[in-house]
């Protein structure tokens, strides 16, 4: 891991409370969450179980439903929680006043 | 012939009489009932819980309009008795109805009293008798103003409680220096003071009201020392009278009430007298227990059954407070031959008092801690000797013969004859031996066949205990199933707390009734969003973040997360210019797939988010709207051809399909709601496993529900037949009413069925026109919110976060 390569995404004004959006990019998409109080997570937007899209899950505490199959997933960990085994990546997020950030070092090395 | 009686007034007393009468000699009169209120016999000690909200009317009342019609009684709502001419037996209504009798039965009950002051004729000075009283005082609960309550008695602290319930700013005014003075000691009149006060009520004591002053409508109440406390509705509840105008001008003998013998006869040996308006042996009563023995002995010399005499005897008296215990019985002023037995509990907020004469008990106070009433009451009434266990009689019948201070076994140490229920007379052994011999099994059994706990319902959990007794294992009553994780209430209590507390947004719920974590999870969520939408739908905004996404941008979810869309179709009915739309659409946006659903609809599937609002549009220019085929709602009303094509139609069952589901759509439901009509009893239209069907027949339409055809697979109950398609609907919409409100969340209506008893639902539904009129009407309100297209607000921009990604990243700079 060298330098990280933070990306402006927008601002946090464009998810809404407990709710979620996608972010397109060259790997996949990445669904960016923002939790009732306010706190941001960036996990890949792809459930361990069947690969069902995590952004358009319900979102509760730091954690989200899968919409597919309810498997539950944390945000911070992006373990599965529960009785369920399996995890998804977490991606590195930074909020700089109202704007968002996120690493996607790993992302373009592998691309290039 | 039958005889002619004739009874004058409808409230609880008179109902409870024509019951025993019923049962004892059900051919022998012609019955004929003038009430003054315009509505059938209802549970008047229960509108404190309807003026607060726990309960709705429909739940209160004891006799519908079925039972009246069942029985051949002739019930005149709203006609006010003017005049009996006991020479010719006859008696005369306000509207001009004469009827004769050869046994007349007065119960006219009571009137409020209302204070002489100045200004008592303002509009805005309620008295707090009738649902009338109830419904004036929630109409003026709603400007959330400030409500001032005369009167710190039972009746008084029960409306402060209900409109502080619904957001008032209320203040007791109370002419004695402490509440409730008839029924408390002091020390009890404070405690309960201070818990009145916790509730954010006002109280003064020794408050003498002046006048009330306004000027053309209620501005304050002014108080002999000249404060005056701003109010716009002014409420007494200062006591009550008996109504006897109308027996003194007939020639009656009265006093304070009207005079009778302990077999409820009048000084006319054809009339009796039973109730509120009624005094025997110079008490006149306004507690339902005494009132019911009243019933009963009136029943029994109607039917010249047993010699039943009526006995005095003093009966409990209990605040119906939600989260206010107190207890009061008997004589308990001070006195020289007296004893008393205190305890005090400052710490837990409990007050017990035992007064003792000879080593009898006289009377009891307890307050915050009240589960030993039926024991001191029981002790009291057999004048048991307590000479023996006076130095743990305070604590209760647990405490006693070194029994645990198990309630269970301070219950199964009550002999057979304690009474369990005051309200209604019942005793322990006969509600056992109901259990025993009837094969009851829950509470609702029990009051359905005893009685028991069926009134103001504080007896509640001793029922409960004798059920756990009398049954054992096999009584669960806690297969009361938590709604998730986050929270130990079971949906139906859930959805009772939300009207009775008023709670109107997801972080009220939660708060107030404590949910255990900070924002719900999925499965609690999706709930109460539901019942939330359902219970104030002009009052509730719809939390998207807390549906699934199915509902949140409407359309299904498929395997590989991409959508299917399904447009509406009438009926199932459609057209050349629709289909060809669908085709173009099909092109237009390479939609893999096409098929048609089980519910005669067209499916499209694999269609990519994104393009979801622009395939909206286009179908939406073809005039098609969203078919709700993702949702808790209604459906599909899937229909055969009918009389139109149908050799062997018998009604027009795709114009009713159709008009069913313009009517019905866009409502939320607890589960999905598919519906079906056939034209004939051929049933081409499969409605006899439907949520909801429709057999069309010669002579009407026959109403069916709660059939399955998923997991589990299930014929339809038949509801009823009815003659013209506007009563099919009516009865549609009002039992899809009924569910929406009293389902739980994700409960399909053939589960909800199964649960409550269609036999309910048909007296609710069928036989009920009233309750089946209001279901309908709060249906056809909830539906002004609820019928707007989904996918053209979509088009035209809502949510438009939902379909786009945030942001598109990492390409450029991996090029680099």
């Amino acid at each position: 891991m060298t330098n990280m390569n933070w990306i402006a995404i927008g601002s946090i004004a464009d998810i809404p409370p407990r709710g979620a959006r996608c972010v397109a990019t060259p790997q996949g998409k990445i669904a960016v969450f923002r939790t009732a109080d306010d706190q941001v997570f960036a996990i890949d937007d792809h459930c361990p179980h069947k690969g069902g899209p995590l952004s358009q899950g319900i979102v509760h505490g730091a954690a989200v439903t899968c919409p597919l199959h309810n498997w539950v997933i944390s945000l911070e960990t992006g373990k599965a929680l529960g009785a369920d085994e399996g995890s998804v990546r977490t991606l590195p997020v930074k909020v700089e006043g109202e704007r968002l950030f996120i690493a996607l070092e790993a992302l373009a090395s592998k691309a290039a | 012939m039958s005889e002619k009686l004739v009874i004058i007034g409808n409230g609880m007393a008179p109902g409870r009489m024509l019951e025993h009468l019923l049962e004892a000699a059900p051919d022998r009169y012609a019955v004929t009932i003038f009430n003054a209120e315009p509505r059938v016999n209802y549970d008047r000690i229960m509108l404190s819980p309807v003026l607060s909200g726990e309960k709705a009317f429909e739940e209160i009342v004891i006799h519908g309009d079925g039972w009246y019609i069942k029985h051949g009684i002739t019930l005149y709502k709203g006609h006010r008795i003017v005049a009996i001419d006991r020479e010719a037996k006859t008696v005369t209504s306000d509207h001009g109805i004469t009827e004769s009798y050869d046994r007349l039965v007065v119960a006219t009950g009571s009137v409020p009293f209302i204070i002489p002051v100045p200004g008592k004729e303002l509009p805005g000075v309620l008295s707090y008798r009738d649902l009338d009283d109830v419904n004036a005082m929630l109409l003026a609960a709603q400007s959330r103003a400030k409500a001032v309550v005369i009167g710190g008695g039972l009746l008084g602290l029960e409306a402060a409680a209900g409109l502080k319930e619904r957001g008032m700013d209320v203040t007791v005014l109370h002419v004695m220096p402490t509440l409730m003075e008839r029924q408390l000691d002091p020390a009890a009149g404070y405690l309960l003071q201070k818990a009145v006060e916790a509730r954010g009520i006002k109280v003064m004591t020794k408050a003498n009201t002046k006048a009330i002053v306004g000027n053309g409508k209620v501005e304050g109440v002014e108080l002999m020392d000249g404060t005056i406390i701003p109010a716009t509705l002014v409420v007494m509840a200062v006591g009550i009278r008996p109504s006897i105008g109308l027996a003194k001008e007939a020639g009656l003998e009265v006093n304070r009430g009207i005079v009778v013998d302990d077999r409820m006869r009048t000084s006319d040996p054809a009339i009796m007298a039973l109730g509120e308006c009624a005094e025997v042996g110079g008490h006149v009563y306004g507690l339902v227990a005494p009132l019911y023995e009243m019933a009963r002995v009136t029943a029994a010399g109607l039917a010249d059954g047993e010699d039943r005499r009526f006995v005095h005897s003093d009966t409990p008296t209990k605040l119906k407070v939600t989260g206010i215990d107190l207890y009061s019985l008997g004589d308990f002023a001070d006195g020289e031959d007296r004893e008393e037995i205190i305890l005090r509990d400052a710490s837990a907020g409990i007050y017990k008092r035992v007064v003792l004469q000879d080593n009898r008990i006289i009377g009891t106070v307890l307050f915050g801690e009240t589960g030993d009433g039926a024991w001191f009451n029981d002790l009291k009434k057999k004048a048991t000797d307590i000479s023996e266990m006076r130095d743990t009689l305070i604590f209760g019948q647990a405490f006693q013969g070194g029994v645990s201070s198990d309630p269970l076994a301070a219950v199964a140490a009550l002999a057979d004859d304690a009474e369990i229920c005051g309200c209604n007379g019942v005793c322990k052994g006969k509600i056992t031996g109901a259990i025993t011999t009837k094969g009851l099994t829950g509470l609702d059994d029990v009051r359905a066949h005893t009685k028991a706990s069926a009134s103001c319902g504080s007896c509640t959990g001793l029922v409960e205990q004798l059920l756990k007794l009398t049954l054992g294992e096999a009584y669960n009553p806690a297969a009361v199933q938590p709604m998730c994780g986050c929270t130990s209430l079971g949906h139906d209590d859930v959805r009772r707390l939300i009207k009775a507390k008023g709670l109107k947004t997801i972080p009220a719920v939660m708060q107030e009734l404590e949910w255990k974590t900070s924002c719900g999870c999925a499965k609690c969520r999706p709930a109460l969003n539901y019942y939330l939408v359902c219970d104030w739908p002009d009052q509730y905004a719809d939390n998207y973040q807390s549906r699934f996404i199915n509902e949140r941008v409407h359309a299904n979810i498929q395997k590989d997360g991409t959508y299917s869309v399904v447009p509406r179709m009438w009926g199932g009915v459609t057209s050349a210019g629709e289909l060809r739309a669908i085709a173009d659409v099909v092109d237009k946006f390479e939609i893999p797939m096409v098929k048609v659903t089980g519910g005669q609809r067209i499916d499209m599937l694999g269609i990519r988010k994104e393009d979801l609002p622009a395939v909206w549009a286009d179908l939406g220019k073809a005039g098609f709207v969203s078919g709700h085929a993702y949702a808790k709602g209604l459906r599909t009303v899937k229909t055969c051809v009918g009389t139109d094509w149908c050799r062997f139609g018998t009604q027009d069952s795709t114009g009713l399909g159709i008009r069913i589901e313009r009517f019905m759509w866009g409502s939320w439901t607890p589960a999905k709601v598919k519906m079906a009509v056939s034209g004939c009893p051929r049933n081409c239209a499969e409605a006899t496993c439907k949520d909801v069907g429709v057999v069309c027949v010669d002579s009407g339409y026959e109403i069916h529900f709660a059939g399955a055809a998923g997991l589990d697979i299930k014929g339809t109950e038949v509801l009823g037949l009815v003659r013209t398609e506007d009563e099919a609907l009516e009865v549609i919409v009002a039992l899809v009413q009924m569910y929406r409100e009293q389902a739980r969340y994700l409960e399909r209506i053939y589960k909800w069925a199964k649960r409550i008893g269609t036999v309910e639902i048909k007296k609710q539904i069928l036989d009920d026109a009233e309750k089946r009129k209001a279901y309908f009407e709060r249906f056809v309100v909830s539906q002004k919110f609820a019928q707007v297209d989904p996918w053209s607000e979509r088009v035209s921009g809502k949510d438009k976060h939902e379909f786009r990604p945030m942001a598109s990243v990492g390409f450029a700079e991996a090029a680099e």
